[in-house]
């Protein structure tokens, strides 16, 4: 284990400093910008008031904290709603999206109101503090509700691109924070709303990911066409209701083999949207995935359970080459 | 009905007219399940004086403009008692009478629980116990950031309250001072399966409510006179900083005797033909009893 000296928890919560707010907490500074221009959004927490000081600075009337009650903090938004206001709830994911299915689908998603979940810490970001804490079943459950829009996004830029393009939505949107994530995009993008970014031009395979994925994919259709002569076409899903069914079944079909990568679980992910798409187009193609298998996690520090479960750069190269070896 | 038409609050009804609303509302109610099938009997008439209270004497109403944003708001937490409301909203003119011929059909707004998006006059949607009280505390919380001085009311059942988010929410109202809320538990005594104190004690009602800092009135929730006494004397909703509740002690299936002695029975069921003209009688004498001079065209069946 003396690896594990290397790899420590970062400490995520905090965006005291204000010069590397948008780094650190994208989320963030983002709901500050989206309430500048738009003075019916609030923000609430269930204790997690540290995640929006910067908001709170600057609106500290349009803050509400309601405690660590997270369903409570549902409906309550829900009703904030109904008259009028557009409240964006920050919650660690785990906690959110888990705890408080029903509430979101009966008092937000059936009546088609503007609630915002921030799910901060998705996927195995909360690793060490144990399964509890992780959201790996998160989008299976968001993305069956009918009305609510679910976005992943790749890193801090796609973060503030994601959350402005969602800000006028009419129904519920459940926005997935990734924490530990490696650089996309070098300004913030225009994604219009469904659509997936194609990051590269490729033939031999598909690379489709989400939130920390997109950046893994990036860096290994690098490695394999550099290091393999392979040319991969790259796809950020960070729109994950609505997607981008054209742009799935135009790559499966023109590369015949589709590798998505997600940290969440091989079920209902960004995995099952490109299995059902394909089946539904009657598209031939090899599938693969790179994601949490469904079984019972491990627990430890972020770095070396993504390392574990191939959720690196090099695990995905190694199950692309596997996919096109096929 | 015109769009600018307010029914104020504290408009004048009588006592014995809102005691017949109440009994008009249990005729309507046994007529809409009979149409649908099955329904919700006692639980419906153990409110009914409630809803009549609030519709025809309490609640800022604009039938014409329902979603007018200086409303009253009525949130009705225990869901499964819609039927109740239906004859009412269509009577105070949200929606034409004939939709109520619709009731329980496929396509039809009105369904045995309420849904804002369909119905007119539904404030919020409701059929999972429990979160009607968090959502009317968003909704007073709105109140507050908006400077409208409207009431959000919100009905529950006594089993309702088993469910721990409605404490969250207590707890969250009283945090912030939420004077414009008010909580009515209709406390019948039972819950779909038996009587409350049996499935999960949540007795002492009043004192919970006292410890989580809201204002507690504990009251006959059959007497008229004490319903309007209690609604007329709340607090400004302006500027109050305790959010009430009221205890409303009340009998499941009040107003039919076999359903009294058998409330659990009546839950959910469907008369037949001969409990039907039994109930119909039984209701009908005592609205003709206490009619005479009421001058209220509620009184009749369909």
């Amino acid at each position: 284990m003396s690896e594990a000296t290397e790899k420590k928890m970062v400490d995520v919560f905090s965006d005291i400093d204000r010069d590397t707010a948008l780094k650190a907490n994208p989320s963030g500074y983002a709901v500050t910008e989206i309430a500048a221009a738009d003075d019916r959004v609030l923000t609430m927490t269930a204790d997690l008031s540290n995640t929006l000081a910067e908001f709170r600075e600057a609106f500290p009337d349009r803050y509400i904290e309601l405690g660590i009650a997270e369903t409570n903090s549902v409906s309550v938004a829900a009703g904030l709603a109904a008259c009028g206001y557009v409240p964006y709830i920050f919650s660690m994911s785990p906690f959110g999206m888990l705890k408080t299915a029903e509430q979101w689908r009966t008092d937000a998603d059936y009546n088609h109101l503007p609630v915002r979940l921030v799910g901060r810490l998705s996927g195995l970001a909360m690793g060490y503090f144990g399964t509890s804490h992780y959201a790996v079943e998160d989008i299976a459950i968001a993305r069956t509700f009918a009305n609510t829009t679910v976005v992943s996004p790749a890193d801090q830029h796609a973060v503030l691109a994601l959350m402005r393009g969602t800000a006028d939505c009419e129904g519920p949107v459940y926005i997935r924070i990734a924490e530990a994530v490696d650089p996309v995009y070098d300004t913030v993008p225009d994604i219009p709303r469904g659509t997936w970014p194609r990051l590269r031009e490729g033939s031999d395979l598909t690379l489709a990911a989400h939130g920390m994925g997109v950046g893994l994919a990036v860096q290994a259709a690098d490695v394999l066409k550099a290091e393999h002569g392979i040319s991969a076409d790259v796809y950020d899903g960070g729109y994950l209701k609505p997607f981008d069914e054209a742009a799935i079944a135009d790559t499966a079909a023109r590369t015949g083999k589709v590798l998505t990568i997600e940290d969440h679980t091989v079920n209902g992910g960004i995995g099952a949207i490109i299995a059902e798409t394909v089946a539904r187009h009657k598209i031939a193609a090899d599938l693969a995935q790179c994601a949490l298998p469904d079984v019972d996690l491990e627990v430890g520090v972020p770095a070396e359970l993504y390392e574990y479960y191939g959720l690196t750069v090099a695990g995905v190269v190694a199950r692309a080459l596997e996919l096109t070896k096929g | 009905m015109p769009a600018d038409i307010t029914l104020e609050r504290g408009r004048p009804a009588s006592d014995t007219e809102l005691a017949r609303r109440a009994d008009w509302i249990r005729l309507q109610t046994i007529d809409l399940i009979a149409q649908a099938g099955l329904g919700h009997y006692s639980s419906t008439f153990s409110c009914a004086e409630i809803t009549a209270t609030l519709y025809y004497h309490v609640l800022r109403l604009r039938p014409g403009e329902p979603r007018w944003a200086d409303r009253d708001r009525f949130l009705l937490g225990k869901g499964h008692v819609a039927t109740g409301l239906w004859p009412v909203l269509a009577d105070l003119g949200f929606y034409d009478k004939t939709l109520l011929k619709q009731f329980g059909k496929v396509g039809s707004p009105l369904n045995d629980h309420p849904n804002m998006k369909l119905a007119p006059g539904i404030d919020f949607s409701s059929g999972s116990l429990g979160h009607n009280l968090s959502v009317g505390t968003g909704m007073a919380l709105a109140g507050r950031l908006s400077g409208r001085d409207y009431r959000t009311f919100v009905l529950t059942g006594d089993g309702e309250l088993q469910e721990g988010q409605v404490w969250e929410a207590a707890m969250a109202a009283s945090h912030y001072k939420l004077g414009n809320l008010v909580a009515i538990v209709d406390a019948n005594g039972f819950s779909g399966s038996g009587p409350t104190s049996l499935a999960m004690n949540i007795e002492p009602l009043g004192k919970r409510f006292e410890a989580f800092g809201w204002r507690v009135q504990e009251i006959d929730g059959h007497d008229i006179a004490t319903l309007k006494e209690t609604f007329d004397d709340l607090p400004d909703a302006a500027t109050s900083e305790q959010p009430t509740a009221v205890i409303a002690r009340t009998r499941k299936g009040q107003g039919v005797e076999f359903m009294e002695k058998q409330p659990q029975a009546w839950h959910l069921g469907l008369l037949n033909p001969e409990q039907y003209a039994d109930v119909v009688a039984e209701i009908t004498a005592r609205m003709e009893l206490a009619g005479a001079g009421a001058g209220t065209d509620g009184g009749s069946a369909q």
